[in-house]
């Protein structure tokens, strides 16, 4: 193996790393969310920093081998592509802390009615599955898994379209939990978001491994 | 893998071509169109044919024992290998610079002038002028404008180097053959020297050998990557270094090869 196969393998490596670590604190996220779990959330806020840290080591990795070895052809694609992936992956990060902020604003737990209404449960899960399915496809440069990331995207969008009008019926009978459905509301388009930074990196794995440039293009 | 490049005229052009030294065949159907004004690269493996494939575009081989040859090579839509095509004459369209700097023992205003002369050329001052130009094309001039008369072989290689592409450009080719011109300099001269490939790719057009891929990839429009005797690929030179189409030149370019 040569210093750059060594330091490419590293690179990628890390950046799956950072995806299971980033699912993690989404995984907490949704657990301290359900359970009104505050202690949980504080842990996230912790972790959350590791993760910064994680994003700006890989950054400087990269920084060196174009800098030390001239990266080309598949090797430049990935030091490009993992440049992108990371910082989406902290984003994802940044999201899981914003969602267990809101615990610490709210002084009952959450309407069990009002989240089955909203599918709230279903978003964290397919969010879930996204990252679980990314790190899969990172893992194994599995660019036919990565595709099928796509749907569930597609599938969080839906369920946030939806949400605006299920929030407003049900506050017609329950004006009381006002508060309440504006950070759950808050906590969906943060979990769309995850949807969105997550087809970004499957789209970043497409251009590596095939050299499609699939970025703005809709996926029918 | 053969594309057909878009854009400028066709400058040089090899249909089909063999090459063979007695029994061994150095290069196996290649085919392949070079633009006018363009960098075209020639990359692969020592061996590959690219140096052979280079010497052919200006019949550089044909004395070489055993050297047989299949094919066509057009230059500016002339076939070169016609009976008819006298190699003095080819010479002076396509030039040539090599790996080692060979300026002639003479001064450096000699060196330049010596295709002139030897084409006939008396007219003191057109070989001053042309003399001159050349000197001053190849950014040398202000640096032996003083010293015409000093033996070229008193410069250094990069100066060197220099003569001789100023050498080749008084005679006014429009091919310039440049075989690892910079293989024997150091990083200063060898930028220089890629600083004058991409001003004189305006009015010429140029094909490189080179050993370095990094300087394929810094001054070439176009490169073509040979391997044991075939033209692999052939294609734009950022195609070629972002994502090739095949796996043979990623594993090339990439340092993963055999």
């Amino acid at each position: 193996m040569t210093q750059l196969e060594a330091n490419l393998k590293a690179l990628k490596e890390g950046t799956v790393e950072m995806i299971t670590l980033a699912k993690m604190q989404l995984q907490k996220s949704k657990q301290a969310f359900l359970e009104k779990n505050q202690d949980l959330a504080e842990e996230i806020f912790i972790t959350e920093k590791h993760l910064n840290n994680f994003e700006l080591k890989i950054d400087r990795d990269c920084e060196n081998i174009f800098a030390l070895h001239n990266p080309v052809a598949s090797d430049l694609r990935l030091v490009i592509a993992i440049l992108k992936v990371i910082s989406d992956i902290e984003r994802i990060g940044d999201h899981a802390e914003g969602i267990a902020g809101y615990i610490a604003e709210l002084d009952k737990k959450f309407e069990e009615e009002l989240f089955e209404k909203l599918r709230f449960n279903e978003m964290f899960d397919l969010a879930l599955q996204m990252l679980d399915m990314l790190e899969e496809s990172f893992d194994k440069e599995d660019v036919s898994l990565a595709r099928k990331i796509f749907k569930l995207d597609k599938s969080l969008n839906e369920i946030k379209r939806a949400s605006p009008n299920v929030i407003e019926k049900y506050l017609f009978d329950n004006q009381d939990v006002t508060k309440q459905a504006l950070f759950l509301f808050s906590a969906i388009r943060k979990l769309e978001r995850v949807g969105d930074l997550c087809k970004n990196i499957a789209e970043q794995l497409i251009f590596y491994t095939e050299a499609k440039v699939v970025k703005h293009k809709k996926v029918k | 893998m053969v594309k057909k490049m878009e854009g400028n005229k066709i400058m040089l052009e090899a249909n089909n071509i063999d090459v063979f030294y007695g029994d061994f065949q150095a290069i196996q159907g290649v085919s392949m169109k070079m633009k006018e004004n363009s960098v075209t690269a020639f990359i692969g493996p020592s061996g590959c044919g690219k140096s052979t494939f280079l010497r052919v575009l200006n019949r550089m081989n044909d004395y070489v024992d055993g050297f047989s040859l299949k094919g066509e090579i057009l230059i500016d839509g002339k076939k070169i290998y016609e009976k008819s095509v006298k190699v003095e004459e080819l010479r002076k369209q396509v030039g040539m610079v090599f790996q080692k700097p060979n300026p002639f023992p003479k001064s450096i205003f000699d060196n330049v002038a010596y295709g002139l002369r030897i084409q006939g050329i008396k007219d003191k001052e057109l070989i001053k002028e042309r003399v001159e130009t050349s000197l001053k094309q190849v950014a040398l001039w202000d640096e032996v404008k003083d010293e015409l008369k000093k033996s070229a072989l008193a410069l250094s290689g990069g100066q060197q180097q220099r003569v001789c592409i100023a050498r080749t450009l008084a005679v006014e080719p429009s091919v310039i053959l440049m075989d690892e011109p910079t293989s024997a300099l150091d990083p200063i001269s060898t930028s220089k020297i890629e600083k004058l490939i991409f001003e004189l790719k305006k009015q010429y057009t140029i094909v490189i050998v080179t050993h370095n891929m990094q300087q394929a990839a810094r001054i070439s429009d176009e490169t073509a990557f040979f391997y044991m005797g075939k033209l692999i690929e052939f294609d734009k030179t950022d195609k070629i270094f972002t994502n090739p189409s095949e796996e043979k030149t990623e594993n090339y370019i990439t340092g993963r090869f055999g």
